[in-house]
């Protein structure tokens, strides 16, 4: 069994200059589960990540990694592996001598080096320069370094970026593989359909603030179906609905019913004999609920995104 | 420190680039030390010749050429140990295996030896082939069995190295790649010859000059072509190493505590 190394961050702030990049976030990460690191661009996912890997000091607060600052882990890489940009390769270096370069200090041989390129689906492309790699290659590059330690802690900013659908899947398999090992996965993306059949829970970070954190059900939850129904009848209404045990609530103009399918509720209606003049679902999907959760409420505009 | 040294000479030597330079300074010196042994021993009549060495001290000041007619050459490949990294953004994945900012700078000073001593070796030999052939064939000898010429050669490769050193600590400062190489070439090309000259000309400006880079590096080497006299116009050989040191000590403490103290985004 690995070591089981999560990630806490707590109070983390940054502020760059007048613009605060990041506004008091604190959220865990647990080992053996992949965590989607979801927000908009310029919501200070990446910032983040950067403060956790050391790269980026915190105006205020910690991010810790298994208790321990980036910077005080001994051989950190052999630790957490994390791919954060898909562009920083030396664009004249083969895709094995990228590896190689960074071979030594994490403690491994170039074996290693050879193993992950093939592990990635690199290994026909191991001597060609950088430069000539697809956006889908370099993911698979980044994900090749990431990996060079056996890390028990993998980061990855927007891994399917450039990816194609297959390797969107391979990629996905692979994350599932590490997290049932014990790892410790983190997933940044600004799409939140890209990630949603990978992670198990979801941090969802807006203008810098933690604005959901649960498990990937625990955001279905709030995407349950929404039903609205209204009659000549509001009384007989309610009356169906407990007599059905349904969640229901009083709007403007009728009822909503809640977790119960348009077509349930128009058969029940039909079998009891009342009279409906609507039945309508609007319910909001996953995807409706991210971008809810996401945009702001409170002072939209007024705060300037930082690089994503 | 020792795997970060492996890592920093395996960046220098992974890409063309330090052999494709080096192709040009060789290219450049051989014809240098081949056209200033021409125009030393054929010219000789037209020149004054009350103002023209000879013989061994000759050949001492064209094998001496390598340093101030070179120097640009190690200063930029050193240099791109730091400049490649931000202009790539590979210095994100080089301190996330070592978040040491001390020892990421320790570690690239210590490599730019090897690809100094490398620069050194290729340079310092290339002046040799141009020029020897033409000093034996047309003037009074190559004098390449001299001991005081053998030592010159020796601290020829140790003065090219140490402008290796100085590029990586220029870089950690000026980590914009584009900016860095115009600040060399700028410096090397015009600001330091310019420099020299002018504030040699006149007595008071002249002890100023001894302690311009290019004038320290002289002083190592033992000869300058600048100078009429080397043991007047140039500190000892110790003093030109120290300050060529203390340049480097300068640069690298500007840049650990201002550019590499920074936030890398």
């Amino acid at each position: 069994m690995r070591t089981e190394t999560d990630i806490v961050v707590d109070h983390l702030t940054k502020r760059f200059g007048s613009v605060t990049a990041v506004d008091d976030l604190s959220f865990t990460v647990r080992p053996g589960a992949v965590t989607g690191f979801l927000g908009p661009n310029g919501a200070g996912k990446t910032t983040t990540l950067r403060m956790l890997l050391g790269l980026v000091r915190p105006t205020s607060g910690a991010a810790l990694i298994g208790g321990r600052r980036y910077e005080d882990i001994e051989r950190p890489a052999s630790v957490v592996g994390a791919a954060l940009e898909a562009s920083s390769f030396h664009p004249g270096r083969s895709g094995l001598d990228h590896l190689r370069v960074y071979a030594p200090q994490i403690g491994v041989s170039d074996a290693r080096c050879h193993e992950m390129l093939e592990l990635v689906g690199l290994a026909d492309s191991a001597k060609r320069r950088v430069g000539g790699y697809s956006m889908g290659m370099r993911q698979r590059l980044g994900l090749a370094y990431a990996l060079l330690g056996d890390p028990d802690v993998i980061l990855l900013d927007e891994p399917a970026n450039g990816l194609d659908p297959q390797g969107i899947v391979w990629l996905r398999r692979l994350l599932r593989i590490f997290a049932d090992e014990g790892r410790t996965v983190l997933v940044s993306s600004h799409v939140l359909s890209e990630v949603q059949h990978t992670v198990d829970d979801v941090v969802i970070i807006a203008q810098g603030r933690l604005v959901h954190a649960s498990s990937l059900d625990g955001l279905r939850a709030l995407a349950e179906t929404r039903v609205r129904l209204a009659g000549p009848d509001e009384e007989r209404l309610a009356g169906l609905a407990a007599e059905h045990g349904w969640r229901v609530e009083r709007v403007d103009g009728g009822l909503d019913v809640f977790g119960v399918s348009a077509a349930q509720i128009g058969a029940a209606a039909f079998a009891a004999g009342v009279e409906l003049h609507q039945l309508a679902d609007v319910g909001v999907g996953l995807e409706d609920v991210f971008l809810r959760l996401t945009s702001s409420p409170d002072a939209p505009a007024s705060r300037g995104g930082v690089a994503a | 420190m020792s795997a970060a040294i492996r890592a920093e000479v395996r960046k220098l030597f992974s890409t063309r680039l330090w052999w494709l330079l080096a192709l040009v300074l060789v290219a450049y010196l051989v014809f240098i030390g081949a056209v200033m042994a021409f125009s030393f021993t054929v010219q000789v009549d037209t020149m004054g010749q009350a103002e023209m060495p000879t013989g061994e001290d000759m050949a001492k000041q064209i094998y001496s050429l390598t340093s101030p007619i070179g120097y640009v050459f190690p200063l930029i490949i050193g240099s791109l140990l730091f400049t490649g990294e931000f202009r790539h953004k590979t210095i994100t994945a080089s301190l996330l295996v070592e978040p040491s900012r001390w020892i990421l700078l320790g570690a690239k000073l210590l490599a730019s030896l090897s690809v100094g001593v490398v620069y050194g070796i290729l340079g310092t030999a290339s002046t040799v082939v141009g020029a020897a052939p033409i000093l034996a064939w047309r003037g009074e000898g190559a004098f390449l069995g001299s001991g005081d010429i053998l030592v010159l050669l020796g601290m020829s490769v140790v003065v090219m190295t140490i402008w290796a050193v100085l590029g990586t600590a220029i870089g950690s400062v000026l980590t914009n790649q584009i900016a860095a190489i115009i600040v060399i070439l700028a410096f090397t090309q015009f600001v330091e010859p310019i420099a020299r000259m002018a504030l040699g000309a006149w007595d008071l400006t002249s002890d100023v000059a001894k302690f311009l880079p290019g004038a320290a590096a002289d002083a190592v080497v033992g000869a300058s072509f600048y100078a009429q006299d080397a043991s007047t116009d140039l500190l000892s050989r110790g003093a030109g190493a120290a300050v060529m040191l203390a340049y480097i000590v300068v640069f690298a403490l500007i840049g650990r505590y201002v550019t590499l103290r920074r936030d890398i985004g």
